[in-house]
């Protein structure tokens, strides 16, 4: 068996005990050893998806248990490249973290983290629906931690709502897995398109219950209309950085229902046959536009952003609805895009709210204006999916996906009127906060009681140097993600090959029995 | 025994929908606990409900049994969910002591002030 496969499990799941245990008191310990621990996983990270290139699917079989009654890891091309941007994602956030003084506001920061990146990664490699709800649980416990990091009245009553949303969501999740193993009898992903392909017609009602259920949970997390109403408070109360990390979570919805929805309920299933497609592709069409006219009305630019993230996510669903391979490609090209895209956004949010408050509305000139517009005019250009960035390829890809399918009219014309939308919202946000708070130093020194030279006020973080690079990075992957987007979508469109041929992973996953 | 569990699971769940629907933190820690009761009841009744069955296997001769692997999962579901109405009640105690308020929706001056500051 190939160990590779467990240790982006392993790593985070020592080295977070170990930072409560043996360093709780020295916070620069914590921080390299934190710091040490993303640049491991990185490595892990690359080394795995070099090995699921290949085209193999590997298994881990935990325990030496075999498949389906024992948990298994699996490593295919789709789980192999979301790990690695969990790690990716991980390494920027930290040195943010660490630059902002934002690990140093409350205890515990870099375990919690450690914690949540071992939830996500888990989620990723695991091939078993049960074992896929408790590394959901590990990776929210983490979260509640995360979200209510630093405390203050606002976010706890954030914290509250979330928490309250997200445990009637794992309420669901237990009763879409029931139902699921009543009809089924097992809960192994493999094992369990075996059995959902060989029920006799008639006795598929139950199960068609079980895959709406395990939808509407999978919606939950991933903030598709109607179900989002937990994201635009909590993402918008945690601290940036968090925020940043949780740009992840969402994805981890994603990439559950790409899963469940091409391997156990497949398009060729007849018992859920369109269902999926049926029900999502409305609900990612309404996620874009209610998305879009959020990011329009909103008065705070950390709720701006968690709308930003909304509006990827309904993009992201409308590729994944189609379930073919094209838009399967597109989509995964997508998440990368959207998930780095959102997480440099809410990053330059945190520049923005340390300086001067988050409020979008002209105020006195902060300290590196300049530095901080440039960034966010790269993150607007990205998230709106504007040329040259990676988010007018992926939208690219995503229009180009859908012109064959059969609403292709009303894809189009939400996506393109939801880009508009959002960039005339990034636009208005944009010249409110960085252009008209020149103007608005002009009137005061109009003032003759204000004519005094006021020296340039230092930046708020410690380390505004490692800040800056730390954001810098996010905006340099964006740029990298765009040229090569070649081989890139080279790598998506062989994933979603092997995603649409789940036969392969069945045989690998269940072995010589079948 | 089928309607007296399908109906216990029932009761439960509707009266957990109905208590966190209430704008208090109270109630609603009360209904999502009600309704992780359901769950575990639900799950539990998955695999098929028997008498006086043990839920391992005789080798020896032929015994009805239980499938012990929903148990197991009841057993897991309940460690999660106790550990999470823990965390709720805490991260609820601390919003109430900081905001003495223990209202769940945020008001509107909560909105508007700021999110992400700390107070």
């Amino acid at each position: 068996m190939n160990h590779w496969i467990v240790a982006p499990i392993v790593l985070p799941a020592i080295l977070a005990p170990f930072i409560i245990m043996v360093l709780r008191f020295h916070l620069d310990l914590q921080r390299i050893f934190s710091v040490a621990g993303v640049v491991a996983l990185i490595g892990i990270a690359l080394t795995i998806t070099a090995q699921a290139a290949g085209g193999d699917i590997q298994v881990y079989e935990l325990g030496n248990w075999p498949a389906p009654f024992g948990i298994v890891l699996v490593l295919d091309r789709l789980s192999a490249m979301m790990v690695l941007l969990t790690a990716l994602l991980a390494l920027p956030i930290v040195l943010y973290a660490i630059a902002s003084g934002w690990d140093d506001r409350g205890k515990h920061f870099h375990a919690l983290f450690h914690f949540q990146l071992m939830g996500v990664c888990g989620a990723f490699l695991t091939g078993d629906a049960f074992n896929l709800f408790v590394f959901f649980e590990v990776l929210l416990i983490a979260s509640y931690g995360l979200m209510t990091h630093g405390g203050g009245a606002v976010r706890l009553k954030a914290g509250v709502q979330y928490v309250a949303y997200n445990l009637l969501g794992s309420t669901l999740f237990l009763f879409a897995l029931g139902t699921l193993y009543a009809v089924t009898g097992t809960l192994n992903m493999a094992d369990l398109a075996v059995r959902v392909a060989e029920l006799p017609a008639d006795d598929t009602a139950l199960l068609r219950v079980g895959a709406v259920l395990l939808l509407l949970v999978f919606c939950i997390k991933a903030a598709v209309l109607p179900l989002h109403f937990w994201l635009p408070a909590s993402y918008a109360s945690a601290p940036m950085p968090v925020a940043a990390l949780f740009a992840i979570m969402t994805k981890v919805g994603a990439y559950s229902i790409l899963r469940m929805y091409t391997l156990g309920f497949g398009p060729e299933v007849e018992a859920t046959q369109g269902l999926v497609g049926a029900w999502l592709q409305p609900a990612a069409l309404v996620t874009l536009a209610v998305g879009a006219i959020g990011i329009l009305g909103t008065q705070h630019i950390a709720r701006m952003v968690a709308f930003c993230a909304i509006t990827s996510m309904g993009t992201l669903l409308i590729a994944i609805s189609l379930f073919t391979e094209t838009a399967t490609a597109a989509a995964l090209y997508y998440v990368y895009h959207s998930t780095l895209a959102t997480a440099l956004m809410f990053l330059v949010a945190d520049l923005v709210m340390e300086r001067r408050g988050g409020a979008i509305a002209p105020t006195a000139p902060m300290p590196q204006t300049g530095l901080i517009s440039a960034l966010f005019f790269v993150g607007a250009i990205a998230l709106a999916g504007m040329p040259p960035l990676s988010g007018f390829v992926g939208k690219l890809l995503v229009l180009d996906a859908a012109r064959d399918a059969p609403d292709a009219n009303a894809i189009w014309a939400v996506i393109l009127i939801g880009s508009f939308v959002t960039i005339v919202g990034l636009a208005r946000a944009g010249s409110l906060i960085f252009w008209k708070s020149h103007d608005a130093q002009h009137n005061t020194e109009m003032d003759p009681e204000n004519e005094k030279e006021t020296p340039p006020a230092p930046a708020p973080e410690p380390n505004p140097g490692l800040a800056f690079t730390a954001v810098c990075a996010m905006a340099i992957g964006l740029v990298l993600l765009t040229l090569f987007a070649g081989p890139t979508l080279e790598y998506t469109n062989k994933t979603a090959e092997q995603l649409f041929t789940p036969e392969n992973y069945i045989a690998a996953v269940l072995g010589g029995d079948t | 025994m089928e309607a007296l569990v399908a109906s216990a699971v029932g009761v439960m769940t509707a009266a957990g929908i109905f208590l966190i629907l209430r704008r208090r933190t109270f109630p609603v820690i009360l209904g999502l606990s009600l309704l992780t009761y359901a769950v575990n009841v639900f799950l539990f009744a998955t695999g098929r409900l028997a008498l006086d069955a043990p839920a391992v296997l005789n080798k020896y001769k032929e015994v009805p049994y239980t499938d012990p692997l929903p148990q197991a999962l009841v057993l897991t579901a309940i460690v999660i969910s106790f550990g999470m109405t823990a965390v709720i009640v805490m991260i609820a105690l601390s919003a109430y002591l900081s905001s003495k308020d223990d209202h769940i929706d945020m008001n509107a001056h909560d909105s508007v002030d700021a999110p992400g500051e700390d107070a």
